[in-house]
């Protein structure tokens, strides 16, 4: 984990300091700029905003009911089509779902609707008394639900509303997944992941029980046996490896421990913090990454991806948000080597040149170094492999890198259900893994008011 | 430029923009203001008999459209809170200050001839150049017995102008009610019994909105309400439509008319002017914008007329009078079909949705390759009722084309479907009356 840089000093300013750095990147609407905002959607038929969200939460409707000063109908309609209605409004890439769908983008006005700040101004700004959704009579029926991610409590909440009990295992000691340890401090800030969690649950009806890891004092056999059905929300757990020697060495970690590490650190000067620091990727994380390095005073970060600006996964928006906080980007190079000064410590790292060539990804030869306190890897996330004791994930795991599902989100085994990043279904997003949840919930609740389909 | 000088019956002005008597006229400081920013004349807030009137707090009150724009506003004010005194005394000063602005006095007093003999000599002394005959207020004054009280009865109107005209030698210009029927009664009646020009609208009887926590109407005094004076933007159609009407009245149809009601730029007025009007009385604009408002008014007027060629006011004036007839004479053979500008269309589906749910099923929505929705008229289907266009949130993206039917005018007196058609003669009146030919 972070020990990795134990050797780097700690951050140059005071917590309080730096915590002022992690403070919201986009301000709230005020009461007054979400009524003018809210007063430029046109109300679509059929809007394409919602065709656009994957939880397909009727953005025409929660905007007029903002307008009309109807924040609670709002909200309701924003959390009874996703209950992670709160955080999604934060961390979505609005940019390239709702807000890009918008009307309004149209070559004469290219100014969508703040669809995002909207969202966050309802579910903010909502009052309600005790919880807003009534649990359906119990059925009488128990699901397990693997992961306390945004799709594990996306279903464990779907299924609570329909009148099962549910139990929730993680292998962490808080709930919220990605929420509450993998996304920039400033995008999701205080404890709001902690408070949105405790929101969901207040529904009623979920256990959560902590330290339960799958395949470590978990087995999915048993878990299949125990309960009448099983929802796996595993998450992508594992950081994908450079493939370079040394890549335990000190110096050199998973891009997203180290933000599990900030995320969760009480006192953010107590963090060690890279002079210069390298970060390989493109995607949203790796962008989170570098960011934040630089919020805690790093001088110099490089984001370094092999391809170029068009191939980023991150969005125009994160490319942005790096390019304002003056993170270095040098696309066009292919990481070679990891550099170690005498004691084995990261100091820089080698990269070859890369051109595009007929279509594919060519080395030309030519190599550059950067001189780096640490480097951090972001090119991706992979399922932890299964423990080969549980037959039953093995069987699960049997075909690719993520689990095999059908469009209700069954997979081959009966009774078990998965949904977010494990499965390859739709994008690796919050607000895909909250849809995930919901379906698989229906899915389960459809399945067993049909009749056990498997044994229990 | 174009000359935007008037002479409204006898009354000149040096622009058609007047402000309407009300709270920006109620004095000279207010009046001596508004002169400054170039405003051609007042008609200063209406006098009565002393006692001045006593008002209520609070007065105002508006119906706020989406981005809290005012669209309309209404008030609970009296006439005059001020002794007759003093007015007259600041408007004497004013007029003498600024002798090349229309001074108008607004007068308001009980339906007895000796009370109008008794100021009306005191009014022509301040040098005034003008009378109007409030008959319009719609609250607190009619129930003393004046304001839209008489202004409701032709009668009243009649007689009041007559002993006016009596009294005095200064124009005087009738001020009309919307709160009635039919708008040509009082106006005929006014013309009747003298009157030089008539005014209108004054404002409509309105409640704008409620407190639903205290479940009492604005304006609030205390815990009660009562209703008020609507006017500004929202009241434009129905001024402007009662303007036409007795424009087009043949026996009104040579009375000068100030046209009043929602005017707030210059193609406000110039809408009134072409429908009738002589000169704009202007309030609320001005009262939610300040007085500097004119500055535009007077150059988009006088821009818009160069653009077009019209040297003076006259050019235009009444130019849609003959334009603007009875639903009988419009011509039945006319045909227009919406067509949608595909590259101004932003996709939002609210043409489909409108002429869908409510109208006559004539947009298609396809769904293309990527996702994409275009919008088509249903030719066949198209009444062209223009929901679509009145629905589009983008200008000029959707139109609605005239078209070639090959038919030639035939009004609906004249049209074989009309189960109670009129006789050849009436028919052939209607045609000299209707202009609008086939395009």
């Amino acid at each position: 984990m972070i020990e990795t840089l134990q050797h780097l000093p700690p951050a140059a300013d005071s917590h309080g300091a730096l915590a002022a750095q992690f403070t919201d990147l986009a301000p709230p609407l005020t009461s007054r700029q979400a009524a003018i905002e809210a007063a430029r959607c046109l109300y679509c038929y059929d809007a394409p905003c919602m065709r656009a969200c994957p939880t397909g939460i009727d953005v025409a409707s929660f905007i007029r009911n903002i307008h009309d000063g109807n924040i609670n109908g709002a909200a309701i309609g924003i959390l009874k089509a996703n209950i992670f209605g709160g955080s999604c409004a934060r961390v979505c890439p609005t940019e390239i779902l709702c807000e890009d769908a918008c009307v309004r983008n149209h070559y004469a006005e290219r100014e969508p609707v703040k669809i995002g700040l909207l969202q966050r101004h309802a579910v903010d700004n909502a009052r309600f008394e005790g919880h807003p959704f009534a649990r359906a009579p119990s059925t009488g029926k128990t699901i397990a639900v693997v992961g306390a991610g945004p799709a594990g409590l996306s279903c464990a909440h779907r299924l609570a509303m329909l009148g099962h009990d549910v139990v929730v295992f993680e292998a962490k000691p808080k709930a919220g997944g990605l929420n509450e340890y993998g996304i920039a401090k400033y995008k999701l800030p205080g404890d709001f992941a902690q408070q949105e969690v405790d929101f969901l649950l207040s529904i009623g009806g979920i256990d959560i029980q902590y330290g339960q890891a799958l395949g470590d004092n978990l087995q999915l056999q048993d878990l299949h046996a125990r309960f009448d059905a099983v929802f796996l929300g595993l998450g992508l757990g594992a950081s994908r490896r450079l493939g370079l020697t040394g890549e335990d060495a000190p110096g050199l970690l998973a891009a997203t421990d180290y933000i599990a590490a900030l995320r969760q650190a009480d006192d953010l000067s107590r963090l060690p913090v890279p002079r210069r620091a390298i970060v390989i990727g493109a995607g949203n994380t790796a962008i989170d990454m570098a960011v934040q390095l630089k919020r805690l005073g790093a001088d110099e970060v490089t984001l370094v991806y092999r391809r170029g600006f068009d191939a980023m996964s991150a969005t125009g928006h994160e490319i942005e948000i790096a390019k304002t906080n003056f993170v270095r980007i040098r696309t066009w190079a292919s990481p070679l080597e990891v550099l170690f000064d005498g004691l084995g410590r990261v100091i820089g790292m080698r990269f070859e040149e890369t051109r595009m060539d007929e279509g594919r990804l060519a080395r030309t030869g030519a190599f550059i170094e950067i001189a780096a306190d640490a480097v951090f890897k972001a090119i991706g996330q992979a399922m932890a492999p299964p423990s080969e004791l549980d037959a039953l994930a093995q069987e699960l795991w049997r075909d690719g890198e993520r689990i095999a599902v059908d469009g209700a989100l069954r997979t081959r085994v009966p009774g078990i259900y998965a949904g977010g990043d494990c499965v390859a279904l739709g994008q690796d997003l919050t607000v895909q893994a909250v849809q995930h949840g919901k379906l698989a919930a229906l899915a389960i609740h459809n399945d067993i008011l049909a009749g056990a389909a498997w044994p229990t | 430029m174009a000359d935007l000088s008037i002479d409204f019956c006898g009354i000149k002005s040096p622009n058609p923009f007047w402000l309407a008597s009300a709270p920006p006229t109620d004095k000279a400081y207010n009046v001596v203001r508004a002169f400054e920013a170039g405003w051609g004349g007042v008609v200063w807030k209406t006098l009565g008999e002393d006692p001045p009137a006593v008002n209520v707090s609070s007065r105002y009150s508006a119906h706020y459209g989406k981005n809290r724009e005012v669209i309309g506003f209404n008030n609970i004010e009296l006439i005059t809170d001020r002794s007759l005194e003093i007015n007259l005394r600041e408007i004497t000063a004013v007029k003498k200050a600024w002798p090349d602005r229309a001074m108008i006095v607004s007068l308001m007093l009980p339906c007895e001839e000796a009370p109008w003999a008794a100021i009306l000599p005191l009014v022509e002394a301040t040098g005034a150049d003008g009378i109007e005959l409030n008959f319009g207020c719609p609250h607190g004054m009619p129930e003393r017995g004046m304001g839209a009280a008489v202004g409701q009865v032709p009668e009243y109107v009649q007689m009041v102008t007559a002993w006016c005209k009596k009294h005095t030698r200064l124009p005087v210009i009738v001020k009309l009610t919307p709160n009635i029927t039919d708008v040509r009664a009082p106006a005929r009646a006014a013309l009747a019994g003298g009157a030089d020009a008539v005014s209108l609208i004054n404002t409509v009887n309105s409640i704008t909105h409620l407190d639903l926590d205290r479940m009492v109407a604005f304006p609030a005094v205390g815990n009660a309400s009562t209703h008020g004076g609507y006017c500004g933007s929202a009241v434009k159609p129905i001024a402007l439509n009662m303007v036409a009407e007795i424009a087009r009245d043949p026996v009104t149809a040579g009375l000068p008319i100030s046209g009043i009601g929602g005017i707030g730029n210059w193609r406000d007025a110039a809408e009134f002017i072409a429908l009738g009007a002589g000169s704009v009385q202007v309030c609320t604009a001005a009262m939610l914008h300040g007085f500097r408002i004119v500055e535009e008014m007077k150059d988009g007027l006088a821009r818009w007329m160069d653009e077009k060629g019209y040297a003076d006011i006259a050019a235009f004036s009444r130019k849609a009078v003959p334009n603007t007839t009875d639903w009988k004479y419009l011509d039945m053979n006319f045909q227009t079909i919406a067509h949608i500008d595909q590259d101004k269309c932003i996709g939002c589906g609210k043409c489909f949705v409108a002429c869908e749910d409510t109208s006559h099923q004539a947009i298609a929505q396809r769904i293309m390759e990527n996702g994409a929705r275009r919008y088509e008229v249903i030719r066949d289907e198209c009444v062209g009722c223009n929901l679509c266009e009145i629905t589009c949130p983008v200008e000029a993206c959707i139109a609605m084309v005239p078209q070639e039917t090959g038919k030639p005018y035939m009004n609906w007196t004249q049209d074989p479907r009309n189960p109670r058609a009129e006789s050849r003669a009436d028919a052939a009146v209607g045609q000299t009356t209707a202009v609008i030919e086939p395009a």
